[in-house]
């Protein structure tokens, strides 16, 4: 388990054509790929908005202040992601358990927002199989909590580490790939939310056919 | 943390059974990937054969409609998923390390993983067979007939399931062949000095990482329809099973520049090699390549032309579609101008490559003809399109890999193929495929509908059925000269030596079969085609026959070590997976392999030397 503690040799003394480490452009290429993946059922969400044949329909269900707050806490997260980082850099031990507790902390009270609500709109009648809009509703912010769950699974390990002190500036690119992937996390969140709560959250009813 | 690790001891050595399972050389695992997809090529190979047997007669009863069904079903899936993309990838992993001067791929654990997902996946999406439940519902398994309602048996599910565990193993070669690609070039190679292969291979990776996503969720989506009560593509819940369409081509159509991209990229440096000129037109191969890549997105809606999308929808997507011929067309004028006055010789190698560019002109030329939107409404579920499909992905992709077997199989196994059966095997494949599918341009325009088990002697249709029958016949008897051909050469054949065709690509300079380390020295590209301008600068300063390098102590250089967690991690993954066939709480204990399996792999150094 040396790895962790010294500067990894395989990582730090690499020729790469590019300059850019291996793993920093891996997950760069993967959030890419993330992006189809979150496009796609996007794109069913919005293929399929307003085509319920019965309720409930979004103004029944969907509560936009109660989710504000939730997506305020997400954001927040991303904040404490780069302090942590940061802290990272400049070898601040203590900083950086506290800053990468506070984000994995974030995210878990994002994670028990889903769950309360996701527990909210099933007794209100809104299941996987109810509607349309249930299914695409459940689908894509339910991707969307797992993907915040992964992270926060990361998180917790990157800080289990971080208390046997084996985070700092040798690994802040461990810790750098780790926030890449959560501040991407972050603005998938900004989209699901503009679009199915503050757009989408009022649409009552079947919508009529659009002219296109 | 060490004793995660500790617990299954750091595996080493190089040989026997566990060398293999637990390797990260991308030569191995190319080499697995070869084999494996050759395996299922001959798999799908004889499912062909079943459906040729029924179709060899008119109101034939031979195999029924149920068992019919599953085979073209499953010879199609199998080919695409399990053959072509596969043995894309075999090439991918043999040559990308060598052909741009690195020692391995960028991250050798996760290759070591898409291989063992992809077998895993394999295996789960042809379970289904075991009882008596194979998919049966086309490759393409349009919605709502692959609905619970109208495929109450498992066989969709074990479909999705398989897809999306292979998915998964392509989208994780295709990130790892990207950041190879970008990142591992050996000093001097310019993007515009990397091989047209590996132009090829970078372009089909960013393609594959851009459009399994998508497939993926229109799978994850049938998946719930099917399992979770959702509606997706059911008009009972207001669902549309049209969506499904539009998923699926949306992935599709990218899908088939990622079956022929990788063997246009082979052709393209065996064309050179036996005409002894460089590449006709490189820039222009480039970009061409990059436009077909970026316009494969924008013409997936004429696989729907047929379901009322609406004039103006048509006439865009017929446009976008002939326009994609016009990159596809300077290949092959590029191509032919490559041979143009070079000194051609006619290996088995060359004869697949030439034999290549003729079919898939012809399978061109018909795909040009279904762009015509009215035109396609004719021609939409006939045998034309199965006689279209099977000139570009047989005449094509497979024409192509056999002609990079023939090109780079000395570079691995260190021994020449027998050029007489290599030969034989060509002229029987070439004459087989076109008895074989030829035909069935005529039938198909004469109204014969593809994936109906049989058809009426007053049709007409059953003398030109038994000649692609004979066909098959034919092609049977190539395979089997291949085989031979491949068992006799690896054993007996004349020894290769580093540079048998005297080609201009990197990885001749170093011995057949290349030491595990490849590159004893990494070296410094000095142009397009390096090795060429190496041997010639050999030859004006009047010295020998450039050598292959020589080999130095494998100890001395630091290599990734084989490790047993990516067959670990797939087999977990596979069982979450297959949890949902079966019971949850199996995919639940896989959720748990894998998580070992992935802690594991964190917490082990990429190279057993650092370990201690």
């Amino acid at each position: 388990m040396a790895h962790a503690v010294e500067p990894a040799p395989h990582a730090e003394e690499e020729y790469t054509t590019t300059g850019l480490n291996h793993r920093k452009l891996l997950m760069w290429v993967f959030l890419g790929s993330d992006c189809m993946f979150f496009g796609t059922l996007i794109a069913t969400y919005m293929v399929y908005r307003g085509q319920s044949l019965n309720g409930p329909y979004p103004i029944d269900i969907i509560n936009v202040p109660v989710t504000t707050i939730s997506t305020f806490v997400l954001l927040c997260s991303s904040f404490a992601m780069v302090q942590a980082l940061a802290a990272t850099n400049r070898d601040d031990q203590k900083a950086i358990r506290i800053w990468l507790l506070a984000t994995a902390f974030l995210g878990a009270i994002f994670i028990g927002f889903q769950i309360v609500e996701f527990n909210a709109f099933k007794n209100e009648g809104l299941t996987l199989g109810v509607n349309l809009f249930g299914a695409s509703f459940f689908t894509l912010t339910g991707f969307h909590g797992a993907h915040v769950t992964l992270g926060v699974i990361w998180l917790l390990g990157m800080a289990v580490l971080a208390f046997k002190g084996r985070v700092g500036p040798a690994t802040a690119l461990d810790v750098e790939i780790l926030g890449l992937y959560w501040h991407f996390v972050d603005i998938v969140w900004i989209i699901i939310f503009t679009l199915l709560y503050l757009i989408g959250g009022f649409d009552t009813g079947p919508l009529p056919p659009s002219g296109g | 943390m060490a004793t995660l690790t500790g617990v299954l001891a750091r595996p080493s050595g190089y040989t026997g059974v566990w060398s293999w399972i637990t390797t990260v050389d991308h030569k191995r695992i190319g080499i697995l990937y070869g084999f494996t997809a050759f395996a299922m090529l001959l798999i799908a190979g004889l499912e062909a054969g079943v459906m040729r047997s029924q179709l060899a007669t008119a109101d034939s009863e031979l195999i029924g409609p149920g068992v019919f069904n599953q085979m073209f079903t499953m010879h199609a899936t199998a080919m695409v998923f399990n053959v072509i993309m596969p043995l894309s990838a075999s090439f991918f992993n043999l040559i990308v390390p060598l052909a741009i001067g690195a020692r391995d791929v960028a991250f050798p654990r996760l290759n070591a993983l898409s291989y063992w997902l992809f077998l895993f996946g394999t295996l789960l999406l042809h379970a289904g067979f075991l009882q008596n439940q194979a998919p049966d519902a086309g490759w393409f398994s349009y919605a709502s007939l692959t609905e619970k309602p109208y495929s109450a048996n498992a066989g969709l599910d074990f479909w999705a399931l398989g897809l999306l565990v292979l998915g998964t193993s392509s989208v994780a070669a295709a990130l790892n062949f990207t950041v190879t690609i970008i990142n591992m070039r050996a000093p001097g190679m310019g993007l515009m000095r990397m091989p047209l292969f590996i132009w090829m291979t970078l372009i089909t990776s960013i393609l594959l990482i851009l459009a399994f996503p998508v497939i993926t969720v229109g799978l994850i989506e049938l998946t719930m329809d099917r399992n979770f009560g959702t509606h997706f593509f059911m008009p009972q819940g207001g669902g549309d099973p049209l969506l499904w369409q539009h998923l699926f081509w949306v992935f599709g159509h990218p899908e088939v520049y990622i079956l022929i991209l990788p063997p246009m990229g082979v052709v393209s440096e065996v064309l050179p090699a036996f005409s002894r000129k460089p590449l006709f037109g490189y820039p222009f191969m480039v970009f061409s390549g990059i436009v077909i890549g970026i316009m494969s997105w924008a013409v997936w809606s004429h696989h729907m032309f047929t379901t009322g999308l609406g004039p103006v929808a048509n006439s865009v997507f017929t446009i976008t579609t002939m326009l994609i011929a016009v990159p596809t067309g300077v290949k092959i004028f590029n191509w032919i101008g490559t041979m143009w006055g070079g000194a051609i010789e006619f290996k088995t190698s060359m004869l697949f490559a030439v034999g290549f560019i003729a079919l898939f002109i012809i399978g061109g030329l018909s795909g040009v003809s279904h762009a015509v939107a009215p035109a396609d409404s004719q021609q939409q579920d006939t045998y034309y399109i199965v006689a279209h499909i099977h000139y570009v992905l047989f005449g094509g992709s497979l024409f192509g890999i056999f002609a990079g077997i023939y090109y780079w199989g000395p570079k691995f196994t260190g021994k020449m193929f027998g050029e007489g059966l290599g030969k034989l095997h060509f002229w029987l494949m070439f004459i087989g495929m076109n008895v074989t599918f030829f035909p069935m341009h005529f039938v198909g325009m004469n109204g014969m509908p593809r994936r109906v088990y049989t058809y009426s002697a007053e049709s007409g249709f059953q003398l030109l059925n038994s000649l692609s029958s004979l066909g098959y016949i034919i092609l049977f008897f190539a395979f089997v000269v291949f085989i031979i051909n491949f068992l006799r050469s690896s054993k007996n054949g004349a020894e290769a030596g580093n540079d048998p065709w005297d080609a201009p690509g990197l990885e001749w300079s170093i011995s057949s079969p290349p030491p595990a380390y490849n590159f004893a020295k990494i070296p410094q590209v000095l142009g397009r085609d390096h090795f060429w301008i190496v041997k010639e600068l050999a030859r004006e300063a009047g010295q020998g026959p450039v050598q292959a390098e020589a080999h130095v102590d494998e100890r001395t250089i630091h290599m990734p070590s084989p490790s047993y967690w990516p067959i670990i991690i797939a087999f977990g993954v596979t069982w979450i997976a297959g949890g949902i066939l079966t019971h949850y709480a199996l995919s639940f204990i896989g959720g748990l392999i894998a998580f070992v399996g992935v802690v594991g792999w964190g917490n082990e150094p990429a190279s057993a030397q650092s370990d201690h």
